[in-house]
């Protein structure tokens, strides 16, 4: 793999760091006068989500963690793994539950979402921002209501629970947001 | 379009050059006189941390200067008495939110004066150009010890090694005496100063650069250098001047061969400047203090792109 001059990594790059994939948040270029010149990296470690700071000379250097984000799409669950394709390719990859963490309550069959590869194994699935998902099951919808700002909780089709206005009823489509999990509009 | 709107506005532009007008009024009350030494010579400096830039001349390498050093020690040789510099200085690979590498550089000195006398100038300059701060001085052991717990002329390289290791977060158990007080200073001790104007002095020995060695009051070897922090940033470095050409060439070797090691490019030796030594340096103090993140300190901006007319972006971050 590929190594960076500590100098030339800017926001974004994947790194190794420690043994783990990492993302560079921010470089900040740190030098005395007459001294030695450092940067003072803050980094995302892709596999914990935890931010580190480390300070390097800036001759250091840092190896390229070979991370891809790909979009794919779900198959299926096997009561086990996750499993999804790239669709020019039709090659297959599985992930684990662990692996998908907060993402799996918005994956519905058939739907693409990101899935960051790191040595060719998933490492991370983000489904997109913004979902369109029918409610499952939901108390009745009350007629009239549409204008008061009431909520009442709704499950939807992959699992989530989301607020939504007390007008909507079982089998309405609403569209959500996949980063907060709040109710956008009705679809 | 391409875009061509300067770095900095109009107003703080304006500032700036009140702030130029200002400086030289200081020392023309105080009859020090202004010298517009060249920016582009046949030698650079032989620093282990310093790139000059080089540039070619009818095929033939020259450099920009780091630093107009060299040349206002000739004249200092040559009888100029206290003298001047406000001009650019270049570096090469130095950019980022404090760092520009091409930056303008006020450097003075003073003939027959010592370092301390010479932080009280900095002070009355300081005072004068709208710094409201009363200054602090303190010795780098005392802030050294204070936030580091290691006394920096004394303790064994694994000791800083290991404090290294543990502040940046990465492997320093390797590295050289002069990088590990580097890094300890600039993160844990720069960032503890008080708000204001604070100086340090009697740098270790092995952070001498140009400066003469002494012994500080408890007769412990020092590098008579000081550098002076305005709100936690470097502002300016000053010296008790070596004078001694022996000694001079001597650093100058020691230089290169840290440059080698490093795999650095060697560079070549300024003899002008030995000779000129050679023939009397006057006993001297001098300081070199940044213009640009002076007037970020005095217009409250943290970018010194934000200070200069057409600011240059080759940093990591653009």
């Amino acid at each position: 793999m590929a190594t960076y001059s500590t100098n030339e990594i800017r926001a974004g790059l994947k790194v190794m760091l420690d043994g783990d994939p990492c993302s560079i948040v921010e470089n900040e270029f740190v030098k005395p006068g007459k001294g030695q010149a450092f940067n003072r990296v803050r980094l995302r470690n892709l596999k914990t989500g935890r931010v580190w700071e480390r300070t390097f000379r800036s001759s250091d250097s840092l190896e390229a963690a070979d991370v891809s984000d790909r979009d794919m799409q779900y198959l299926y669950n096997d009561g086990e793994h996750y499993h999804f394709m790239e669709p020019d390719t039709f090659e297959q990859y599985q992930a684990d539950g662990k692996t998908l963490g907060d993402a799996v309550q918005w994956l519905r069959e058939q739907d693409t979402v990101m899935v960051t590869l790191f040595n060719g194994q998933p490492l991370a699935v983000t489904p997109p921002n913004h979902v369109e998902l029918e409610i499952v099951e939901t108390d009745p919808g009350l007629k009239g209501d549409t204008a008061q700002g009431g909520t009442k909780p709704a499950k939807l089709v992959t699992g989530a629970v989301v607020k939504v206005p007390l007008f909507l009823n079982i089998g309405d489509v609403v569209r959500v947001d996949t980063r907060t999990g709040e109710y956008l509009s009705r679809a | 379009m391409a875009d061509w709107q300067p770095t900095a506005t109009l107003e703080t532009l304006r500032r700036r050059a009140e702030l130029m007008a200002a400086i030289r009024h200081f020392f023309a009350l105080r009859s020090v006189w202004e010298v517009d030494v060249p920016v582009l010579a046949k030698t650079g400096v032989t620093d282990l941390n310093i790139d000059s830039i080089p540039a070619e001349l009818n095929g033939r390498r020259h450099y920009l200067q780091s630093s107009p050093e060299y040349q206002m020690k000739r004249l200092l040789a040559a009888g100029s008495g206290g003298i001047y510099y406000l001009g650019k200085a270049f570096r090469d690979d130095e950019s980022g939110r404090r760092h520009s590498p091409e930056f303008t550089l006020l450097e003075w000195y003073r003939p027959g004066w010592d370092e301390h006398n010479l932080m009280d100038e900095v002070s009355s300059l300081l005072s004068e150009l709208g710094v409201v701060a009363e200054p602090v001085k303190v010795s780098y052991r005392e802030i050294f010890q204070q936030n580091i717990g290691l006394d920096p002329h004394a303790a064994p390289l694994e000791a800083l090694q290991q404090e290294a290791t543990a502040l940046s977060g990465s492997d320093f158990t390797a590295v050289s005496r002069n990088s590990c007080l580097d890094l300890l200073f600039s993160l844990g001790v720069e960032s503890t100063l008080p708000d204001g104007l604070v100086f340090v002095y009697d740098y270790p020995l092995c952070q001498a650069a140009l400066a003469c060695s002494g012994k500080d009051s408890s007769g412990v070897p020092v590098a008579r250098r000081f550098e002076a922090f305005l709100n936690r940033m470097e502002l300016a470095n000053g010296y008790y001047e070596l004078t001694d050409a022996v000694e001079q060439l001597s650093r100058f070797e020691s230089d290169l061969a840290l440059r080698t090691a490093a795999g650095k490019s060697a560079m070549p030796v300024d003899h002008q400047l030995l000779a000129a030594m050679k023939s009397g340096l006057p006993a001297c103090a001098g300081v070199a203090l940044g213009v640009d993140r002076l007037l970020m300190r005095l217009l409250s901006l943290v970018d010194i792109r934000e200070v200069l007319p057409f600011g240059i972006r080759c940093d990591v971050n653009d």
